[in-house]
């Protein structure tokens, strides 16, 4: 049993540009079996082998949950990112065989909820297109204001405004348009929930504006996967394991572990879902922490997200 | 001193906070008669507040001693009302027509906390949004489980169902769906044998 989420053989049916950032991947089952459903939001691991190089990235599921015939992802081009979503444009094609882990859910819809205010900036967008597909059966009553750099960009933005004219609004930079989030978020009925996901900025933006204006943290929803960050190697002591290793400077702690064979717990390597903390025994140096999980007084030196953190110094020992 | 601390009991029991000034999109208040001393010091905190604050006031035998005060506190609505069933459908109209970030804040009896809260879930407030503050009579609004009536203000223990007429023990176990404590029957097997009443926490 692996410390990750389970695996899906799965053969690439479909490669769809969406314009000149954004492809389209979808997958059925490698054997024909039905893929399992997932709540809208769930996230997918993909697994990439690069020649040498594995890379496992998280990616958002935007097709119809209950759907089992297949999965897609959309993928957004990173030039200055590590590769993942180069690799994925411009090796993977048609008929390819991939794995992926199971699906993940770290932003799942509140049912509870009266009403569900959505907020995408850019390729997060894609969660909201499995959610709202979600909501279409059980009849919730969502919006979603989506912003984008330009009409061209906008991906599903027209799919999702012809199905949904009432409740689809799209915002374009370069059109000077902004989501006008005061107002918004200044007017929602009682139990309205609150998501967005997008980058950094916006979400710092929608939880602000949110909790000035009262909201509830637990009617307020956020996902960001962060990448894992390239820096200087580092040598990393693993005492359960008995092993001590590099981390290159392309390769994250929790890819570094894996490629020597230590089955290290993850489920998002995004920073996000705190599976994969892990404790530190020792340090001479300092901790480079890019997660959002752990909280400021354990970021002292006692614990370390492996999955997009890394360190700088002379001696770290981990409790892995 | 309006307060009253309840001693430790079930977990069925509610307990109650103590009201502060919280950022939010609007500022609604209910109270009824001390109660208004708990509005009086979240105004006290943060006058500004209160000036944007929707007061809805039933002073319950207190005449206008706390009328004036809350007056001279100068929020935006002051609404007096003769009893809580007289503001029951001014309080639904202003819970369903707050925004999500408002606040809202709950002091005086248990009857009134415990009805409003319900109300306020039931519209979709979120529970976080809601603060309490016991104030004044420790009497409870208590339902008969034999004949399902409600009697407000009960003060003693045992006491006689309004409705149906049974000797009643009165538990700790609430209801927040009803918001009432339950009463049960305390002289089912043995009719008859009623202990002597006595006054709630004295």
């Amino acid at each position: 049993m692996s410390a990750g989420p389970g695996k899906l053989p799965v053969i690439v049916t479909a490669k769809v540009k969406l314009n000149d950032l954004v492809t389209r991947f979808e997958f059925a089952h490698a054997d024909g079996k039905p893929l399992p459903p997932f709540s809208g939001g769930a996230h997918t691991v993909v697994e990439m082998r690069d020649g040498d190089v594995t890379r496992l990235n998280p990616y958002s599921l935007m097709s119809d949950p209950v759907d089992p015939t297949h999965y897609a992802i959309s993928v957004r081009r990173d030039a200055a990112g590590r590769g993942g979503s180069m690799f994925l444009h411009d090796k993977v094609q048609v008929g390819d065989r991939l794995v992926l882990g199971t699906p993940v859910n770290l932003f799942a819809l509140d049912l509870t909820a009266r009403k569900h205010l959505m907020i995408a900036g850019g390729i997060g967008v894609t969660p909201f297109v499995a959610q709202i597909k979600q909501l279409q059966t059980t009849g919730g009553a969502f919006e979603l204001h989506y912003s984008a750099r330009s009409q061209a960009l906008a991906s599903y933005a027209d799919d999702l405004r012809a199905a949904h004219p009432k409740r689809v609004k799209l915002y374009l930079d370069d059109q000077s348009q902004q989501i006008p989030l005061e107002r918004l978020l200044s007017g929602q009925p009682p139990g309205t929930h609150v998501y967005v996901c997008g980058p950094r900025g916006m979400i710092d933006w929608v939880l602000a504006t949110a909790e000035r204006l009262g909201w509830p943290p637990e009617a307020v929803h956020s996902e960001e996967f962060l990448a894992p960050q390239s820096g200087k190697p580092f040598d990393v002591e693993l005492a359960q394991s008995g092993k001590t290793i590099t981390v290159g400077e392309h390769e994250s702690l929790l890819e570094a572990m894996e490629r020597e064979g230590v089955d290290a717990p993850y489920l998002c390597r995004g920073g996000a879902c705190g599976q994969c903390e892990t404790g530190v025994i020792a340090h001479d140096g300092t901790f480079q922490h890019h997660d959002h999980w752990l909280e400021d007084d354990e970021r002292d030196g006692s614990k370390i997200m492996p999955c997009v953190s890394r360190f700088e110094g002379t001696r770290l020992v981990l409790d892995r | 001193m309006s307060r009253f601390h309840f001693p430790p009991s079930i977990h069925s029991r509610p307990v109650y906070g103590t009201l502060a000034p919280r950022a939010g999109a609007a500022q609604i208040m209910l109270a009824d008669a001390e109660g208004a001393e708990a509005i009086l010091s979240v105004a006290q905190a943060d006058p500004e507040l209160m000036r944007r604050a929707h007061v809805i006031y039933i002073p319950k035998g207190t005449g206008d001693r706390f009328t004036d005060p809350l007056r001279a506190a100068a929020p935006d609505i002051l609404h007096i009302a003769p009893s809580y069933g007289a503001c029951t459908q001014r309080l639904h109209r202003v819970f369903s027509a707050a925004p999500m970030g408002a606040q809202i804040y709950l002091a005086g009896t248990e009857g009134l906390i415990g009805q409003a809260m319900a109300l306020a879930l039931q519209i979709g407030i979120p529970k976080s949004a809601i603060q309490t503050e016991h104030r004044g009579s420790v009497a409870r609004r208590v339902q008969c489980v034999h004949c399902k009536g409600i009697t407000e203000d009960v003060m003693t223990d045992p006491f006689q169902c309004g409705h149906c007429g049974l000797n009643l023990f009165v538990r700790d176990h609430y209801s927040r769906r009803l918001a009432a404590f339950q009463g049960v029957c305390i002289d089912a097997e043995d009719p008859g044998n009623v202990p002597a009443p006595v006054e709630l926490y004295s």
